[in-house]
Parts: C-alpha cells; structure tokens; sequence
C-alpha cells in the first residue's frame, strides 16, 4: 500500500518533470557546463568543489564518499585520492577511467567517462573538497596544478 | 503495520531481556543470543534463521533434496569458491563446511545427477553421488568455454531445462552502448556491436564439452545483464530479471536527476526464443507503461520509435533495485498463495544517490500460469541492518541469491558478510 501510493506519488512527480523539460530540451546544445549555484556563490574552493561534487560525481561515488562494491572506488581514505602526489587524481578526473588496475585491494567494474568538459578551476575545487571530506585530510589542489596536467586540446 | 511488528518484536526482545535478569552477570561470557528472525522483518507466521555466517561473497545458493546448501562464492575463501554446508544434528545451522574450485563466479544449481557452477566466463559441472555430493571435486567438466568476461556485468547465471539445456546470461560489458560508456551527452552505437557477444541469453547443451558461441543457440537479445533466473515448471519457461540502465540525466536535456533515479523499471522477462527486449536502443518507463526510445538513440523520455517493435516484458519493479535472485517457489510449506509465485531478491541500488537507495530485500509476487497474479510486496526486509540506506556500504548484508529447501522452507544470501538465511512457516 506505501509502495502503491509511492509510485502514484512518483509518477505524478514525472509527469510534472517532463512538462517541465520539455522547452528546454528543443534548444540546442549546452555549449558550456553551467553549474546551478544558489544566488551567492560560495566562497572557499571547498564549497564551490562540493556543488560539482553534488552534480557530477555523487550518483557513482556515493554521498559518503565510499562508492559501490565491485562497481565504483571509494574516493574515502583511498590512497590514490589522498596521496602527496596529486597528479593521478587529477588525471583521472580529466580523462576518465577505463583501466581495472586494483584499488586498495579491490578492482571495480565501471568506467568513468572523463571529466574534461569541467574548467581547471571547477576540477581543483571538486578534488580540494574530495581530499578533505569523508575522513580525507589532504591538501587543496589549485588550478595551476590541474593546469599543467590537461591534455592539449586535440583540432 | 510494519512498523507495528518491529516495534512489538523489539519489545518482547527487551521484555525477554529483564526476564531473565541476571544485570549483575551481564559481562559473564554467555553465548550471545541469536537476534529475533536472525535481524529480518517477516509476515507473521514466518522466521528465520541464520543458517550460515561468514561463509564468503556468497552469490547464487541451492539447497539439495537432502538439506544441503551449495554455496557459490564471488572469490574464492581460502582457495575455494563451491562451499558445501551441512547441517548434521538438525538444528538449523550449518555444522560442517567444505569447498573445492579455485574460481570465482555467481551461477551454482544441480539437475539430474550433476553440480553445475559457473565462474565469469565459463561453466562447470560436476557428477553427484546419491546423496548429491560431488564424487570427485578435481573432475569438473567444462562445458562452457570463452564467453565475454568485460569488467561491468560480467558474472553468469545458470538455470537448466527440462530437456537438456542450459541457459547462461552474458552481461553487456557497458551501460548503454554509447560511443564513450557512461559519458554526458554521448550517443549510442547503432547498431550495438557488444549485442553479437553479449547483452542477451545464450542456451547451450547441458552435457557437451567445451561448448563456445559457436555452439551455443543466441537464445534472447537486448537484455542489457541478468543475475536473477528461473526456469518456470508452471508454464515450462524461462523468466529473467533484467538490471535496467543507468544514468539517464547523462542527457540532461531531456531527464532530470530524479527522473533518473526513477527511470527505468527493473523488469521481469518471459523469454521467448528470438526474443528482443530492446537494450541499448529502449527502456521500460513504468509510469507511461511503455517501452521507449533510450535518448542515446534519439530518445527524449516519450518517443516510442522502434521500440514499438520490441518484445515486452511480464512486470516491472522500481528502479535501479539490482534483482539479483529469482526464485518460483513450487514447495507446500508456505500458504497457498505462495504457490508458483515468484521471489526475487533485490540486491540494493547505488543509482538512486543522492537520493536514499532503495531494495536490500526480498519481495514476493503471485503468479498463475507464468502472469502475475497480484501486486508485489515486501516479504523479508531488515538486511541492511539500517532503517535508510544513503550509501551502499551501509548495508550490513545485501540479498543476492534464492534456493528452496526441501521442506519448502526459502534460502536467501548475502554477499556482503556470507549469511546465509533460512525462511520457514508455521501456521
């Protein structure tokens, strides 16, 4: 019976929803990636990292942080989001990953599309809030440092 | 109501508590007493009990005629992936264990006289004596050989005939076939090359060696990874549980995160010879009961296109619940309506964030002449050990496989810890 009026709850949600794409969705392309923000912004590249954490990486990696068995790596505690040497964690997030080398122990199936389409400011905020949430204590990555990293654009 | 039960059950676990009062011992070393029903909510007039723990990743189960439970676990535990549990004095719990087979899989079940197990791409089989134990663990039989082993959905499940065939699902390595997997805005491929080799059923014969794609007959296509199968001897059937997509606000033009979290259904399939049920081009959206196109193909939520060709499915379940058991229970412990009915097990979503997960349970719908006859409900709940599951990883134990046990009572697993449960019925 919850489930029931769960799902007509649902459904009405839904149908709701399309009416409200429905505009949108005649226009063009999006050119650029625009992040819905509340009207300040925030201040700390920390909370500007957990708004792009929130649109584009909590659906795989979880809201605590610890992803799913088999599927996706966890980013808390995970030796290779915290380390020193920040530049493979930079690069996984620019170019993706398809690669299934274990991860603390374990291998996980899914890919990770890359994340190139985000702005080297938008990728240093998003790893400063991932290397100091969830139980991680790292240090903040800058745009410089992500910078250096992305591939040149290829014509 | 639900509610009610837990909150009486709590109450008589405290009442027993003060009853046998002894507060000044309460650090002495007394066995802990089993949790009420081994944690899980049940129907009245059901319980459970923790027949086995800590056995291992455990996937798929089957409980011989005699009692026995085979267990297949996910990697091998101490070097064995097919573990033996016995249960000697009758009590309930598992008191000897043994194992054999180095290789990990999900697919374990027993069919006239032999043990058939898989690992992730391949299928084994092994003689069985009359008291349905192997007669010799180091000669299994391979008779599946080579099938597509990618890193997503790539664990294979086995169910038999009744005429000498084998069914294995073999999981499309991919979400949806896109040009760049699981990639914002990137279109599909069409057609769907991994289809050739993947994404569909395959059906083999049960006693052949070393059989490969070439041998085997492309029994069903567009099905996107199953784990939970069942052969049917109501209708004499195969029905599947379809892993639905994920990710559709990948294409935020047309889906918003909560559309996504809700789209598509996680469905059941009776699979008919040459049937296509649409993946990666269509999904199943519940709420318009339809099959529409996936907007990797040009689809926007509501466009039918050449889904209107697609075979369709038999139910339809919320989404991103992960069916990782199906079961058509067939035994006469249970009331009547229970009788060829199906249970699944629903492993848990992870596609559902940020919004809470939802499944972690094992739900029951009737059935009459392989349709459903009814709406599902929850049967057994309490896995995850949690009220909300937000994350996965809180889930303490997550059901996966389903067996029936001679007497009619249902064995559940969980691949998280390696419970194994036992479900039984008293009027």
């Amino acid at each position: 019976m919850k489930k029931f009026s769960a799902i007509v709850l649902f459904s009405g949600i839904f149908v709701f929803a399309i009416a409200q794409v429905k505009k949108p969705s005649q226009t063009k392309k999006p050119a650029a990636v625009k992040i819905k923000t509340s009207a300040t912004k925030p201040a700390t590249s920390k909370a500007r990292g957990a708004v792009v954490y929130k649109t584009f990486c909590i659906k795989c990696h979880q809201v605590d942080g610890g992803g799913v068995q088999h599927l996706n790596p966890p980013l808390a505690e995970a030796s290779a989001v915290v380390a020193k040497d920040k530049s493979k964690i930079i690069k996984v997030v620019l170019n993706g990953m398809t690669s299934k080398e274990e991860i603390d122990g374990e291998v996980y199936g899914n890919n990770m599309a890359p994340h190139n389409f985000l702005n080297d400011q938008q990728v240093a905020d998003v790893l400063t809030f991932i290397r100091s949430s969830f139980g991680n204590k790292a240090s903040a990555v800058t745009a410089a440092e992500v910078k250096k990293l992305r591939p040149a654009k290829k014509k | 109501m639900q509610k009610l039960l837990v909150a009486a059950s709590f109450m008589l676990v405290v009442s027993g508590v003060f009853a046998s009062g002894t507060p000044k011992e309460k650090k002495a070393h007394k066995p802990k007493a089993d949790p009420v029903n081994a944690g899980l909510k049940l129907k009245p007039g059901f319980s459970a009990v923790a027949f086995a723990e800590n056995v291992g990743r455990t996937r798929h189960i089957f409980v011989t005629p005699k009692g026995d439970v085979y267990a297949k676990l996910e990697r091998p535990k101490d070097g064995k992936a097919i573990i033996l549990l016995k249960d000697k004095n009758g009590d309930n719990k598992a008191d000897e264990t043994s194992g054999f087979a180095n290789y990990g899989g999900t697919g374990i079940t027993i069919k006239d006289g032999y043990l058939y197990a898989s690992s992730n791409s391949d299928v084994y089989r092994y003689k069985l004596n009359s008291n349905y134990e192997v007669i010799d663990t180091n000669k299994g039989e391979r008779i599946i050989t080579g099938l597509v082993n990618g890193e997503q959905h790539n664990t294979k499940s086995i169910v038999l005939d009744n005429s000498g065939n084998i069914y294995v699902n073999i999981g499309a390595p991919a979400n949806s076939c896109q040009e760049e997997d699981r990639a914002t805005n990137s279109k599909g491929k069409d057609p769907c090359p991994l289809l050739e080799t993947a994404g569909g059923i395959w059906q083999f014969k049960a006693d052949k060696i070393d059989q490969t794609y070439s041998n085997g007959v492309h029994y069903a296509s567009g099905i996107r990874n199953v784990v939970g199968l069942d052969w049917n001897t109501e209708v004499n059937d195969l029905f599947v549980m379809q892993h639905g997509r994920d990710q559709l606000d990948m294409f935020p033009a047309h889906f918003t995160a909560h559309q996504s979290v809700e789209l598509p259904a996680e469905i059941m399939i009776r699979v008919k010879k040459g049937g296509n049920y649409g993946w990666p081009y269509c999904y199943y959206d519940p709420f318009q009961k339809k099959t529409v196109l996936a907007p990797e193909y040009g689809g926007d939520g509501k466009t039918v296109g050449r889904c209107a060709l697609m075979d369709q499915p038999v139910a339809a379940f919320p989404a991103h619940m992960a069916p990782n058991g199906l079961l058509f229970y067939t035994g006469n412990l249970f009331p009547e309506k229970y009788k060829n009915g199906a249970f699944i097990a629903f492993h848990g979503s992870w596609n559902r964030a940020p919004e809470k997960q939802e499944g972690y349970y094992v739900v029951f719908m009737p059935f009459k002449n392989g349709r459903p006859a009814g709406d599902w409900e929850v049967f057994a709940d309490g896995f995850a050990g949690v009220e909300t599951v937000n994350a996965p990883r809180q889930a303490q134990h997550r059901p996966c496989g389903l067996a029936q046990g001679p007497d009619g009572s249902l064995y559940v697993s969980d691949d998280v810890k390696g419970t194994i449960y036992k479900i039984s019925y008293k009027k």
